[in-house]
């Protein structure tokens, strides 16, 4: 411990001084980082270090829920494994026919002389914790580049799409999920095969049907599957189920709500699909940097 | 006018180095537990207290750097644009070491107001730049935060006394 006396002439620069440099350094990192994108190496730095702490601290609550388990009853877990044969069961049936199926479609294919859907590889990964931003839907993900993980690569639960993998750390990965203002899925009604951008809106479930004219067949109860015209997410997969319709005659479009049919705000296991559509031959380089930086934001 | 009774001021301790990075990095990981559910309702920003709590009382030793440092910490937690905690935090010690001996001259009850109130200079500096960057308004339950901290204020500054109060028999174990 010391006695220092306070330094009466030795101050440094005045405190208004030190507020301007580290303001007009924080405003530079700002437009660093929303204009040009230069930060990321800085972040995935930041990222490696405080991915230890962020073990440590979350390391209690993985233990409360394991002890949870642990003392979850033989009756319910009875319960469960019965409801998991029937499943099974009926899952084999669709699975033969998924066989018999998917050989008719190869050869339909074949005959129609396009390429063969890859069906992809996929990564579990565990939800570390979700919520904290009050501004974005997202969630991070205990997988990274070093299990593979790509930017861009969309994430889906048992029962349809959660989001897409926005930022790739080492070790974790930030997963914007689709009620994100910013996050676009574009979509196909199930029923007639209408195309259509599903948006975000910033509130747990509920999405919205973006620029669709007041005429168009959609019907509440509608399911809405992935199209698969943008190239992130596969086709086929459910997204949306249409809650709400409603038709003003004074306005341009359509408001159309949907809820999500995922678990998107409440699953703790999610899968990252590692999917590579069968895109045409890209235009020059130079060409193709330019629309690319748009196109989750402005989308359609 | 007869002089206002005042409570008698010890002579504090002066404060381990080791203290004050172990109080920070307690704020950063009570800031990275994974709130969520009602639980959301209880989160405060635990940085920004903590720095604003060592911008006050040990301004010399606490400052900028580190308020910058940890608002960059906070944002990569986040996922958040880049420099906003940075800024926020910035201005946070800023209001904080100027105002130091200020805030320390009044009693609890109106340090208070001034903890609300520079707390919420930090908050609107972060909505701010989310609303220029495009975002939408949260609604007002992001200000709440704000008023948790500055009720945490007067348990977290008689806490960190506690460890700084002399023994009043020097030879006490």
């Amino acid at each position: 411990m010391e006695y220092a006396p306070p330094p009466f002439f030795k101050r440094g620069p005045t405190a208004l001084a030190r507020l301007v440099f580290f303001a007009l350094l924080s405003i530079a990192l700002i437009v660093a980082d929303a204009r040009y994108h230069y930060l990321e190496p800085l972040r995935a730095g930041i990222a490696t270090i405080l991915y230890p702490v962020q073990r440590t601290v979350l390391a209690p609550f993985q233990l409360l829920g394991n002890i949870g388990g642990f003392f979850s009853s033989q009756s319910a877990l009875k319960i469960e494994n019965a409801r998991l044969v029937e499943q099974r069961l009926a899952d084999t049936t669709n699975l033969q026919r998924l066989e018999a199926l998917d050989a008719e479609n190869a050869h339909l294919r074949a005959l129609l002389e396009a390429r063969a859907r890859q069906p992809g590889r996929a990564t579990a990964a565990e939800v570390l914790y979700s919520g904290r931003d009050p501004f974005a839907r997202r969630v991070v993900i205990d997988k990274g580049a070093k299990q593979g993980l790509q930017r861009g690569a969309p994430a889906v639960d048992d029962l349809g799409v959660v989001g897409q993998v926005t930022r790739v750390h080492p070790w974790v990965s930030e997963v914007t999920l689709i009620t994100d203002r910013e996050q676009l899925v574009p979509v196909q009604n199930l029923r007639n095969g209408l195309r259509a951008v599903l948006a975000g809106t910033g509130n747990d479930g509920r999405l919205e049907l973006k620029f669709i004219p007041l005429n168009a067949d959609f019907q509440t109860g509608d399911r809405l599957v992935t199209s698969g015209i943008d190239g992130t997410y596969p086709p086929g997969l459910p997204v949306a189920e249409v809650t709400a319709v409603e038709r003003d005659p004074a306005a341009l479009f359509a408001r159309i709500l949907g809820k999500p049919v995922a678990g998107v705000a409440r699953h703790t296991q999610l899968l990252v699909l590692d999917w590579q559509p069968d895109r045409p031959a890209q235009p020059p380089a130079d060409e193709a940097a330019a629309p690319k930086r748009g196109k989750t934001r402005k989308g359609g | 006018m007869e002089a206002r009774a005042r409570p008698p001021q010890l002579i504090l301790l002066p404060v381990r180095p080791a203290f004050i990075v172990v109080t920070l990095a307690l704020a950063l990981a009570l800031n990275l537990l994974p709130w969520s559910g009602v639980w959301i309702l209880l989160k405060t920003d635990f940085v920004a207290l903590a720095v604003l709590y060592w911008c006050v009382d040990q301004p010399r030793r606490v400052g900028f750097f580190t308020a910058w440092t940890l608002g960059l910490v906070m944002d990569v937690a986040n996922g958040a644009l880049f420099g906003q905690h940075a800024l926020a935090y910035s201005v946070l010690a800023f209001a904080a070491i100027v105002l130091h001996r200020r805030i320390q001259s009044f009693p609890m009850k109106h340090q208070f107001w001034h903890v609300l109130a520079l707390l919420l200079l930090n908050q609107l500096i972060v909505l701010g730049l989310r609303l220029a960057n495009g975002a939408q308004f949260p609604g007002i339950a992001y200000f709440f935060p704000a008023l948790l901290g500055a009720i945490l204020w007067a348990p977290l500054c008689a806490l960190m006394r506690t460890p700084r109060i002399p023994k009043s028999d020097p030879d006490q174990i």
